[in-house]
């Protein structure tokens, strides 16, 4: 048997989650370094098996299969592919970041980094299901902690209004998709929940037709598709800062991931007919965003419709149904994944000494924190899509993806890309430059170097996929290729 | 002959226990007294294991002159109900009032073994026998606390409730013996199928026979009794009657709903459980929704689980039966786990009220976390038992095209989540002036709290065996 190293990869976040549940509450430093040993080793090994895929060979690779409910066809089936491999490195280099930057918290810290790990297990595990079943499960898995998290270490004034409006928005969507599970289940008669075997099931048109919107917009709610991305702004600037940045840079990358997934690759004749029209519903996503962004005072705010707009262009990329704009959904993902985890560190390290996110009243922040100006600037520009970073390299295909679909979704898409610019360059102005209120002289320092090293880590990958996308572009469009073959190379 | 009292085996062990029990509390001095929960916990364990063995042996027929079944179905049901049983003495082992009397230990034996029978019977005598034997202690225990003026309230109103319901059955027993001249099931169901009574009448038989088992399981429109008497009844007798008298209900529930009144007749009675069911799920939660006492609380989601539990009845089919089985198992092990909570931390902070929960995460953080599990696993997230139950029954109902009952109760989980998350909420956000005081988790509860966390994990995510187990016990009935 082979090393199962995407087995180690999901399993590792629980155990050491319920390892540190089990140490004592004062020990708050050993809790903190199994916390940080965990996340290393699974950064690490994300790493490892991302660059052990073997790109020509394409398909799931590092597959496992254990029998696990046999009675209902159901298996503990993993694998990865072009599409969800990048977003386990996501998902590794979040959490390492995450851990770094949450070193600081002191109000149960035990209990805040075992729920975050099981919440970690849960997104790992929905990006290597390759058993429907499965999927959900850890779907569930991957949003009940975020209620804990948000509820108790999240901002006094929302939190127990966002924790709730988001875990109920998160459990209506997925049980609802899971309706649709279930019908696929009994109409395939294949008596299995194993995906590849479902892709084949062949389901007729009408069926597909019908249940294909329960699934994609059950999923898609979690992706934060227009109607249904009300809770996610809320949530966003409710969570402590790692949750942001876990919540907004990777659980609304599941919620798109399993959208395409069971949504689109197992209906594929239903996302034919009814991605047309979803993609109005995403260019809403992405100007409407942009510009409830630009009218933001709260800087949390800003970034948290920012992430709505962000994730438009994922789901326009989906609806172009074309092999240009899938790319660019893919890399999206992963690279809207790093900026936005980046901006919400930012975010959370000027909250953190200022005590305020009003946008008036701050101020000149880059002489006191250089190291956070630059970050957030290379985030902002990533943003804006600028040539030579991550977003210029997704957001680019969409584009191509969508014009050759909708020009006129484009070209009104593309609006939003200018709004986006003009609010991530008034906040670079009015937070980082320009003269520091007085208040704030003298009691504000630099952030410590566990920060900077985060904030190192994200802005190096976006900058090393702006420059050298051949690192993950291929990966991705290998596998767009089986996305396109169930599509019928539409 | 001796071959049929094999099956039998666990009940004349709960018959010489409870002798035992009695026998001990005559001749030991008081405080010796308090050890007879340990006592009577280990029989239990020991009388489950027998349960467990004969449920894994191959089914037998009709035992005791067709009394009987010895059946896997029944089988099943008895390891639940002496699971639930095992786990509520323990729970009674720190109540005042009932941890050194003997006779309440009595009491909850004989009711148990009113259960087992009631899960096996095969004749409609051996039937009204096995449920008033049930009852009768359960009346008793209720109202146990005769100083607590709510558990005397709780007692007399189970009972004339409880009687009520019973009379409304035994009137709808003897409609079925009158036209039919059978007592025993499978001889009526027969009779019924060849036409010996009018339709009128045994569809009214059904509905009044549906009267009783619906009291036991506490369904909508028969749950009146429910918060009152779970409030006001000793919380590990609030335990027992949710779990396992609810498992019993169930049991006679599907055997006779499903072999007397059988498929070619189901459409007739099968609309008015598809409506109860919708209605205990609905009403149940929405009347959670506000619950300030935690014992209430769950005496409402109790009815609302009844109605999931419902929903793998309706679907006629054995996935049905299966997933109801399973779903009982998971619901009894679950709810168990949060009645222990509750009397671990009302033993202590002397209250029910969901505001007495606050700051118990700072206080007792092993506790919160295991308050955490029951409630999640009651509202259906995984990898907890209550996820898995509740994607069968949803699975059992869209299989036989009742998509619409699974979207209702799939809305209906959501609603459930939101009360339970209140009460996290509660437990972990909320400050108290007394979260640095201790709060001691004496041995019977530790053992309680780690059986019911083992059960609700590894039923979760190991669930394959224990439904292929209750795929045949569903054998027994299709």
């Amino acid at each position: 048997m082979t090393f199962p190293i995407l087995s180690i990869i999901v399993f590792t976040p629980i155990v050491a989650g319920v390892i540190i549940l089990l140490l004592p509450a004062e020990r708050k430093g050993w809790i903190r370094g199994v916390a940080l040993l965990a996340s290393a080793v699974a950064l690490l090994l994300s790493v490892v098996a991302y660059f052990s895929y073997d790109i020509p060979q394409g398909g799931y690779q590092m597959v496992q299969k254990i029998p696990w409910l046999p009675a209902w066809g159901i298996s503990y089936h993993i694998g990865v592919d072009g599409l969800s491999l990048p977003l386990v490195l996501l998902t590794g280099v979040v959490m390492f970041t995450g851990v770094l930057i949450s070193w600081g918290v002191d109000d149960r810290p035990r209990e805040f980094f075992g729920f975050l790990f099981i919440l970690a297990t849960g997104v790992f595990g929905v990006f290597v299901s390759l058993d429907l079943f499965q999927l959900f499960f850890f779907y569930e898995i991957a949003v009940f902690p975020m209620y804990l998290l948000i509820a108790i270490w999240g901002w006094q004034k929302t939190r127990e209004y966002a924790a709730m409006k988001l875990t109920l928005y998160l459990f209506i969507g997925s049980v609802v998709a899971l309706v649709g599970a279930l019908a696929m289940f009994f109409a395939s008669g294949l008596h299995t929940f194993d995906m590849l075997e479902l892709e084949r099931a062949g389901f007729s048109g009408a069926f597909q037709r019908i249940w294909f919107p329960v699934v994609f917009f059950g999923f898609g709610v979690l992706g934060g598709l227009f109607p249904f991305h009300n809770w996610s702004p809320d949530g966003h600037v409710a969570a402590p800062t790692a949750v942001s940045m876990f919540h907004a840079g990777v659980l609304m990358k599941l919620g798109a991931f399993a959208a395409l997934r069971v949504g689109i690759m197992l209906l594929p004749e239903g996302a034919k007919v009814h991605l047309p029209w979803i993609i109005f519903l995403a260019l809403v996503n992405v100007v409407y965003g942009a510009l409830i962004a630009m009218v933001q005072t709260d800087f949390k705010y800003v970034i948290g419709f920012s992430s709505v707009s962000h994730m438009g262009l994922v789901m326009l990329g989906f609806a172009s149904l074309s092999r240009e704009g899938y790319i660019g959904s893919g890399l999206q993902m992963f690279s809207h994944g790093v900026m936005t985890a980046l901006f919400f560190a930012v975010v959370g390290m000027v909250y953190d000494r200022a005590h305020t996110r009003d946008i008036p009243k701050l101020g000149g922040f880059a002489r006191k924190m250089p190291v956070v100006a630059i970050a957030f600037i290379v985030g902002g520009l990533v943003s804006m899509g600028m040539p030579g970073l991550s977003g210029f390299v997704a957001e680019f295909p969409i584009f191509l993806g969508v014009w050759s679909a909708q020009p006129i979704v484009a070209i009104i898409a593309a609006l939003g890309i200018v709004v986006t610019a003009a609010y991530i360059m008034i906040i670079v102005r009015r937070v980082f430059f320009g003269p520091m209120p007085e208040e704030f002289e003298g009691h504000i320092g630099d952030v410590t170097p566990l920060d900077k090293l985060a904030l190192g880590v994200l802005s190096f990958i976006l900058i090393a996929l702006g420059v050298f996308p051949a690192w993950m572009a291929p990966l991705v469009a290998s596998g767009v290729n089986s996305v396109m073959r169930l599509l019928g190379g539409a | 002959m001796f071959l049929e009292l094999q099956f039998v085996l666990p009940e004349i062990g709960l018959l010489a226990l409870a002798g035992v029990v009695i026998g001990l509390d005559m001749t030991l001095r008081r405080a010796a007294r308090r050890s007879l929960g340990w006592v009577t916990a280990a029989g239990l364990a020991i009388l489950l294991g027998v349960a467990v063995w004969s449920a894994l042996r191959p089914a037998g027929d009709e035992i005791l002159g067709g009394m009987l079944r010895a059946d896997t179905l029944a089988a099943s049901f008895r390891v639940i109900i002496l699971a639930a049983a095992m786990l509520s003495v323990l729970l009674a082992m720190g109540v005042e009032g009932l941890a050194d009397r003997g006779e309440a230990y009595a009491l909850m034996l004989v009711a148990t073994l009113g259960m087992c029978l009631m899960a096996a019977a095969g004749d409609l005598v051996m039937l009204y026998l096995a449920i008033e034997t049930t009852s009768i202690p359960l009346y008793l225990l209720a109202g146990y606390l005769k100083r607590d003026t709510r558990s005397t309230e709780a007692g007399l109103k189970y009972f004339l409730f409880g009687a009520a319901a019973s009379t409304v059955m035994l009137y709808g027993f003897s409609l079925l013996f009158g036209f039919t001249g059978e007592t025993r099931l499978a001889a009526v169901a027969q009779s019924i199928a060849v036409g010996s009574m009018p339709r009128v009448l045994w569809i009214a038989a059904a509905m009044l026979v549906l009267v009783g088992f619906g009291f036991k399981v506490s369904a909508v429109p028969l749950h009146f009794w429910t918060p009152d008497v779970y409030e006001g009844a000793p919380t590990p007798i609030t335990a027992f009657i949710s779990t396992a008298s609810k498992a019993a209900g169930f049991a006679v529930l599907m055997r006779v709903m499903l072999t007397v009144f059988t498929p070619a007749v189901a459409p007739y009675w099968v609309g008015v459980v598809v409506a109860m069911s919708v209605a205990s799920m609905t009403l149940g939660n929405v009347l959670a929704l506000t619950q300030k006492n935690i014992k209430r609380l769950l005496a409402y989601s109790s009815i609302a689980h009844a109605g999931y539990a419902l929903i793998g009845l309706v679907a006629l089919s054995p996935l049905g039966v299966a997933s109801t089985l399973f779903y009982l198992g998971a619901y009894v092990i679950t709810n168990l786990a949060a009645f222990a909570v509750v009397i671990v931390v009302a033993r202590i902070v002397g209250s029910d009220d969901i505001a007495q929960f606050a700051g118990l995460s700072r206080r007792a953080p092993m506790v919160a976390l295991a308050l955490m599990i029951g409630l999640l696993s009651l509202a259906g997230m995984p990898p907890f038992v209550g996820f898995v139950a509740k994607v069968f029954v949803f699975a059992a109902a869209v299989q036989r095209g009742y998509i619409w009952l699974a979207v209702v109760g799939v809305l209906n989980s959501i609603v459930g989540l939101y009360y339970y998350l209140i009460v996290l909420k509660v437990v972990y956000l909320y400050r108290s002036e007394n979260e640095a005081q201790p709060l001691p988790v004496t041995a019977p509860y530790k053992w309680a709290l780690g059986l019911t966390m083992l059960g609700i994990l590894v039923l979760g995510i190991l669930s394959g065996p224990w439904f292929d187990w209750a795929i045949r016990a569903a054998g027994s009935i299709y």
